[in-house]
């Protein structure tokens, strides 16, 4: 009996250590959710959260890619400059008579070929990721702009609209975010590869030596990565009516802020992708608490912007206790 | 007069350290420890890995506070807040890793954190650059230019500046962490003529080292720590090395290394001509089963390159290697793994953990294609996997899902070990396989490797430490400036003959 109750003991103190930034963040989107629904009731009412969370589901689509990424001990600073120049390319396709099949299609297959070209650059080259990816987004930013001159897409046939879809009652978009979090976390703890990325990550030198391709290894995590944001770029780019042919600012730091708020270390070598969707869900309750208890939206920012400082604190603390 | 007697005693005593405790988290690493550090001797502080060294240095040089008791520096009472203050008040340390700024020159190193100005409050250089000369002279390093930038240094040059930043205040008490842990013999000869001649110059130096030999020739006294409490203070003069270890690990240990039954298999291993055309050039050699070849050389004679080089770590631009009669192509690590060949390399830190990882997660991670059911890993496996190697090698660790980087480094070196027996090799490359671990462990490995060589593993065993080398090997080969200069069997390998061949045309040349 004793022994059975220090077993269950034991597990619950190791599931805590593991998953400990996954249960703070669950944590949280529940206190809020309890907190705000007290000051005002139609927060949890009607389709309140069914809409907060599918309009922000593409920036967590985009986070299991970049958390894949950061495990790795890579970074992709381009993110949101891709997303941008990806939904022109859907939305010109949509409108330009190309079926909608293929308007979907070609995000993902594009963001691939972006991203594993980034990665033969960053393996082979061996410049780092930020450098690249830094160069990459000026390229895309402003390749965008003269292309387009800024114009706005309309006008996309019926039936091109996926995020709008709901399916038994709930968004698509909301679906996929759940749908690729699970299915990538099971990928990533549970497959030789998963396992390979975190090694990469965690000891670049003692994974070559333990026989890991690094190259090879990095070169996938990218275009992974870039079919994750070709992902994401269908759930942005069919949510509404119009796609403004620009990047939708800082889009890119949203996503890396939710990666690292759900505890993927900047480090390389841990964090889960149900970390970052968790973090994704918690800003997007942040942002709409905000409306309902009447502070001003543009707090967002400033909140998600203290809640890395805490992240990364936490993080020192903890590795800095266990070492002494 | 006996109230005289007992100040001009005290007068000599330049550190006490008075019932110093400290506990992390509950665990008690430091228990009531007391001795005195005279004036002008060498102290060695001795214990194995987690035996609370490294707690009282840090308590001493101002990076921990004690949780009870005193550190009394000439008489006055002190508590450090910072190592700064510490410095300032007289105790410098030298630690392990060195904590010098590689893009700044060796007279900026010396001086940083307490530049000296001119009279307008602007950096003094021309004294920072005359000062630096000054201590590095009495140093006895005449050829090191202060102008020259440290990332440039080998790792002797490199602790040279250290102490020299140590001397630059007026130092009191030096403390001196492993300091020779990554230096080859000459110069650690070098280092220790420096500090003998800091002791004449009235310094205190507390030295920690695991290396007999250096205490035995360096010391006046010891104090040796165990499970955090001090077990005595000893005159160098009055003890042997088996007592000491036998107070560090609080039993007798067999000092001696195990015995070879001398019976080989057929050549498994076999190197012709290799060269990768810069570090080692010409390098043939054969390997049995069931031997243990031994490598001996200084650091920088091309030892580790060859070894990353058969293992497909570095590519080899020329020559052969046969294993089993058959000439094979080893182009990357995993090459070298299918074909049998295992490799623990020489800095575990770097290339043998990822220590964010779980004990079980390294353990598995040079095999885990192997283990896995096509793509998925089978956890059970992994984990039972893990609990054996625990259990054989007598790994220390609350469980198998500990992270590697709460580990002592002895048992981090089991785990490195654990991981590349899982391959199931049958030639195993070592390099230091027992660098920076204590006596205890170091046994343990030792007994292992021979346990595995009698199991008919081919064992490539490469040192620094000349004991080593021919304690353990049936058979050893000297690697001097990139080609191997000699051979020895067990029963010629003498210091004296593979010291002098390690050495020979290091002398020549310089």
């Amino acid at each position: 009996m004793n022994t059975q109750n220090e077993n269950s003991n034991k597990f619950f103190s190791r599931f805590l250590i593991n998953y400990g930034q996954e249960l703070v963040l669950l944590a949280s989107i529940i206190i809020l959710f309890v907190v705000v629904s007290q000051v005002n009731h139609r927060f949890l009412g009607g389709n309140n959260l069914n809409t907060i969370f599918a309009g922000n589901a593409y920036i967590g689509v985009a986070a299991i890619g970049m958390s894949i990424l950061i495990i790795t001990g890579n970074i992709d600073v381009s993110v949101g400059a891709l997303i941008g120049v990806l939904a022109t390319i859907c939305g010109t396709l949509a409108v330009s008579g190309y079926p909608i099949w293929f308007a979907w299609t070609a995000p993902i297959l594009v963001g691939i070929a972006v991203n594993s070209l980034v990665g033969i650059i960053v393996a082979y080259a061996g410049i780092p990721s930020i450098v690249v990816t830094l160069g990459m987004m000026s390229i895309l930013r402003g390749g965008l702009i003269s292309v387009t001159g800024g114009d706005w897409i309309t006008d996309m046939p019926e039936g091109f609209f996926l995020a709008q879809q709901d399916f038994m009652g709930i968004r698509v978009p909301l679906l996929a975010l759940i749908f690729f979090t699970i299915l990538m976390f099971y990928i990533m703890s549970n497959t030789t590869w998963g396992r390979s990325l975190y090694a990469i990550g965690g000891n670049p030198e003692a994974a070559r030596t333990s026989g890991i391709d690094l190259k090879k290894g990095v070169v996938i995590a990218f275009a992974v990565h870039g079919m994750f944001v070709g992902l994401s770029t269908i759930l942005f780019a069919t949510q509404l009516n119009i796609i403004q042919s620009t990047v939708p600012p800082n889009l890119e730091l949203t996503v890396i802020t939710a990666s690292v708020i759900g505890g993927v270390s900047i480090m390389g070598g841990t964090g889960t992708v149900i970390g970052s969707s968790l973090a994704t869900i918690l800003f997007a309750a942040i942002g709409s608490s905000l409306i309902f208890i009447g502070v001003s939206a543009y707090w967002l920012r400033a909140i998600m912007g203290i809640l890395i400082l805490c992240t990364v604190l936490a993080d020192m603390a903890r590795r800095r206790r266990v070492v002494s | 007069m006996a109230r005289f007697l007992m100040e001009k005693i005290n007068q000599d005593v330049t550190l006490k350290i008075k019932n110093a405790t400290k506990s992390f988290a509950g665990v008690t690493v430091l228990n009531n420890v007391s001795f005195d550090l005279y004036r002008g001797e060498v102290h060695s502080l001795l214990g194995e890995n987690g035996a609370g060294k490294s707690t009282l240095i840090k308590i001493l040089s101002g990076v921990h506070k004690p949780d009870q008791g005193k550190v009394i520096l000439e008489n006055k009472e002190f508590v450090f807040n910072s190592p700064k203050e510490a410095f300032k008040n007289g105790i410098a340390t030298v630690y392990q890793e060195l904590l010098v700024f590689p893009e700044l020159t060796v007279a900026e190193n010396i001086f940083l954190g307490h530049t000296p100005k001119t009279k307008i409050g602007l950096i003094d250089w021309k004294k920072i650059k005359a000062d630096s000369r000054k201590i590095l002279d009495s140093l006895d390093s005449h050829d090191l230019d202060v102008n020259a930038r440290v990332g440039s240094l080998s790792v002797a040059n490199r602790q040279r500046v250290e102490i020299a930043k140590a001397l630059s205040q007026k130092t009191k008490v030096l403390i001196m962490d492993e300091p020779t842990a990554a230096l080859a013999d000459t110069d650690v000869k070098k280092l220790i003529t420096v500090v003998k001649r800091l002791r004449e110059q009235g310094v205190s130096i507390l030295y920690v080292s695991h290396k007999m030999p250096e205490i035995f020739e360096l010391s006046d006294k010891v104090s040796v720590l165990r499970d955090g409490n001090h077990v005595g203070t000893f005159n160098i003069k009055d003890v042997s090395e088996d007592l000491l270890v036998s107070k560090m690990v609080g039993r007798p240990v067999d000092k001696l290394y195990p015995i070879s039954k001398g019976k080989f298999g057929k050549p498994i291993l076999e190197v012709n001509n290799f060269t990768d055309g810069l570090r080692f050039k010409q390098v043939s050699f054969k390997l049995k089963r069931g031997e243990i070849l031994g490598i001996a050389g200084v650091v920088g004679s091309g030892r580790s390159e060859l070894a990353q080089s058969i293992f497909g770590i570095n590519p080899s631009k020329g020559g052969s290697i046969k294993i089993d009669e058959k000439e094979v192509s080893i182009k990357k690590p995993k090459d070298a793994r299918n074909l049998g060949i295992a490799y623990i390399p020489e800095d575990r830190g770097t290339q043998g953990l990822v220590k964010e990882m779980k004990i079980s997660h390294n353990v598995s991670m040079a095999n885990l294609d192997r283990e896995a059911n096509g793509i998925l890993i089978i956890f059970k496996k992994e984990m039972q996997n893990a609990i054996n190697a625990i259990n054989k090698l007598g790994i220390r660790a609350r469980n198998a899902l500990q992270l590697v980087r709460q580990l002592s480094g002895g048992n981090q070196q089991k785990v490195v070990v654990a991981k590349w027996l899982q391959t199931e090799p049958r030639i195993l490359i070592m390099d230091e396989p027992t660098r920076g671990i204590d006596v205890g462990a170091k046994s343990e490995i030792h007994q292992l490797m021979r346990n595995l060589a009698d199991e008919g593993l081919a064992i490539l065993m490469i040192s620094s430490e000349l004991p080593e080398v021919l304690g353990m090997s049936d058979r050893v080969l000297v690697m001097n400036n990139g080609t191997i200069t000699k051979e020895f069997s067990k029963e010629h390998a003498t210091p004296e003959n593979v010291g002098a061949i390690m050495t020979q045309k290091v002398k020549e040349t310089a």
